[in-house]
């Protein structure tokens, strides 16, 4: 089993390598490249080679990658292009507050969903069971900004319980700060419950028609007991590999959601360094997106390793 | 009812009609609407009324002729965009499982490593140099979606290349390009229509998703994504403006979706008179 983990950290190495190739080649091989790009119209050739020279594009792009990634692990990400300040200290309070909104989101949503999802399960069929079902169904295929402004509508402009926008500051307090993040929180929750729920719904009734939960029923055990000692830790490594690939997409999916709720998060920093063109911010940003989303997606598969007993033992 | 021997259940129905209306306000928005997507009729945020149906936007347009013209660009941009990946996922997935060897090899590691980033950050940071205009979109969203696509094509290839009438086309001497459209393609057409569904939803709510993000379809080209962004700031005033387009989005996804679970179940079950 620990020769399986190697591989698989080892492969996730890899993939973070390669994903940090991909992010630098394709902010700097692509035709029309970054001085171009930010010259626009006001582009001589003499423009071009001035600013070309201020980037360091005239440098071999191997060179300017290794020093790009080789800064990024110490923490050195560069300087903005727009304002010219250090990314890393940009970045910093918005990752925190990034963070901080997808862990309350999956805080709420990963037991909630299990819950559910065992509920519907053990009820399968029942009006419960359909009604989560259509539910969960209907809220995969809408967009998350459609979910995030009926909230704010119903909730926080006709009810007034909850104010429409996320401003938090640094200064703002715990308990605050969990009350004006409440709105989105909410949003992603209904975002990613769906999968999980069904998820942990179709896997348990998998192994419920299996010989041994008969076996079980046939003993007399109550149903409820059936389903959480015997079939649910069966049914855990499929769960398992679900909630994180959720948490993985509620990284991104934090993106939109912090556009909406105006919450001052690295989706919100990204999407205004691209539209201004300020390459560093992307390519920091998009390193550290991918990273996580690499690292959770490994964890996910170190998890599903280490929950199926088969592989505890070497062969 | 009964479409080409299938009996249609009412969500495949619903998602039909849904696909039908949307298509036809796409493709008839130059005749249905009543007013231009730009021209300015009224004042901003005027009601509904008999001349403005669903009322008038921040600028005083027209808000349907505006909703019917962002069917025709944001449809239409997802038409194109899902044909080019299919059409660059399934020549590259059929590829590789013919050739096998190397040509496999690499294409499958260079298709994983794109799956291994989210690929909302990937057309960022693409975005971020090449700008937002209508081509760059295009291109860019089609390449990243294709890698899903070649996943699939690919899968589906591998057991059909194994057949004998493929070897004996290769014996014959035929060449890649005959194999991918005379032999391949014909058996792998009904996951492929499914799938074309699946990836046409979800690349639609990608081109809305960057247009609400300001990344996307810039002004005055109508289209919903950008439309919920516009009119977003009146949300707090009691308007529903920005829940027309929005709304429009969920439902036109969730009818493809609906379609998508009957071609699918479709397949499951195989043919014949029950199916």
């Amino acid at each position: 089993m620990l020769r399986m983990i190697g591989l698989r950290l080892a492969l996730g190495v890899m993939t973070l390598l390669g994903a940090s190739m991909l992010i630098f080649a394709g902010t700097e091989i692509l035709p029309g490249d970054l001085a171009s790009a930010l010259l626009q119209n006001n582009a001589t050739a003499e423009n071009l080679a001035t600013m070309r020279e201020q980037l360091g594009l005239d440098r071999p792009a191997a060179v300017r990658y290794a020093q790009w990634f080789g800064g990024a692990l110490q923490g050195d990400l560069g300087r903005s292009l727009a304002t010219e300040r250090s990314v890393a200290r940009d970045i910093a309070p918005r990752l925190g507050n990034t963070v901080f909104l997808a862990v309350y989101a999956a805080g709420i949503a990963v037991p909630l969903s299990i819950v559910l999802g065992l509920m519907a399960a053990v009820w399968q069929g029942s009006v419960f069971d359909r009604m989560v079902n259509t539910v969960t169904l209907m809220t995969i295929s809408v967009p998350e900004y459609l979910i995030g402004y009926l909230l704010m509508k119903y909730i926080s402009v006709e009810l007034g319980w909850l104010p429409t926008l996320a401003n938090v500051t640094e200064q703002t307090g715990l308990g605050e700060r969990l009350y004006l993040t409440l709105l989105p929180m909410l949003t992603l929750v209904l975002v990613v419950i769906a999968h999980m729920m069904r998820m942990t719904r179709a896997s348990v009734l998998a192994i419920m028609a299996s010989p041994y939960i008969e076996m079980a029923f046939l003993k007399g055990i109550p149903k409820w007991i059936v389903v959480v000692r015997h079939a649910f830790p069966n049914a855990l490594a499929p769960v398992i590999s679900v909630v994180a690939l959720n948490l993985a997409y509620l990284v991104v999916g934090v993106v939109v959601v912090e556009a909406v709720f105006v919450y001052p998060g690295l989706g919100q920093l990204m999407v205004d360094a691209v539209s201004k063109h300020d390459v560093p911010v992307v390519q920091a940003c998009g390193l550290i997106f991918s990273s996580a989303f690499i690292v959770l997606n490994m964890l996910a598969d170190i998890a599903a390793i280490l929950a199926n007993p088969r592989l505890r033992h070497p062969r | 009812m009964r479409l080409y021997g299938h009996r249609v259940t009412w969500p495949a129905a619903l998602g039909m009609v849904i696909i039908a209306v949307n298509l036809m306000g796409a493709i008839g928005a130059p005749w249905l609407a009543p007013f231009d997507q730009a021209e300015v009729v009224c004042e901003a945020w005027d009601d509904p009324s008999a001349a403005h149906w669903l009322g008038c936007d921040n600028l005083g347009r027209d808000l349907l002729s505006r909703l019917l013209f962002g069917a025709r660009m944001s449809i239409g941009l997802s038409l194109l965009i899902t044909t080019l990946s299919f059409s660059i996922g399934i020549v590259a997935g059929f590829t590789a499982a013919i050739a096998k060897g190397w040509v496999d090899t690499a294409l499958s590691r260079a298709v994983d490593l794109m799956l291994a980033m989210p690929s909302l950050i990937f057309a960022f940071v693409v975005l971020s140099v090449l700008g937002t205009d209508i081509p760059v979109l295009v291109v860019t969203l089609a390449c990243l979606d294709s890698t899903r696509v070649f996943r699939l094509s690919r899968a589906l290839a591998m057991n059909i290349v194994a057949l004998e009438y493929v070897e004996v086309a290769r014996l014959r001497g035929e060449g890649l390009w005959w194999i991918i459209t005379r032999e391949v393609l014909p058996a792998a057409r009904a996951p492929l229509i499914a799938e074309y569904g699946l990836r046409f939803s979800f690349a639609f709510l990608f081109v809305a998703a960057l247009s609400f993000l300001g990344l996307g379809i810039q002004p005055p080209d109508a289209d919903w994504g950008s439309m919920v962004r516009d009119y977003r700031d009146m949300i707090n005033l009691g308007v529903s403006a920005p829940f027309w387009p929005a709304g429009a989005i969920a439902v036109l996804t969730i009818g493809v979706n609906f379609v998508v679970d009957w071609l699918l179940a479709i397949q499951s079950r195989g043919h014949g008179e029950n199916a």
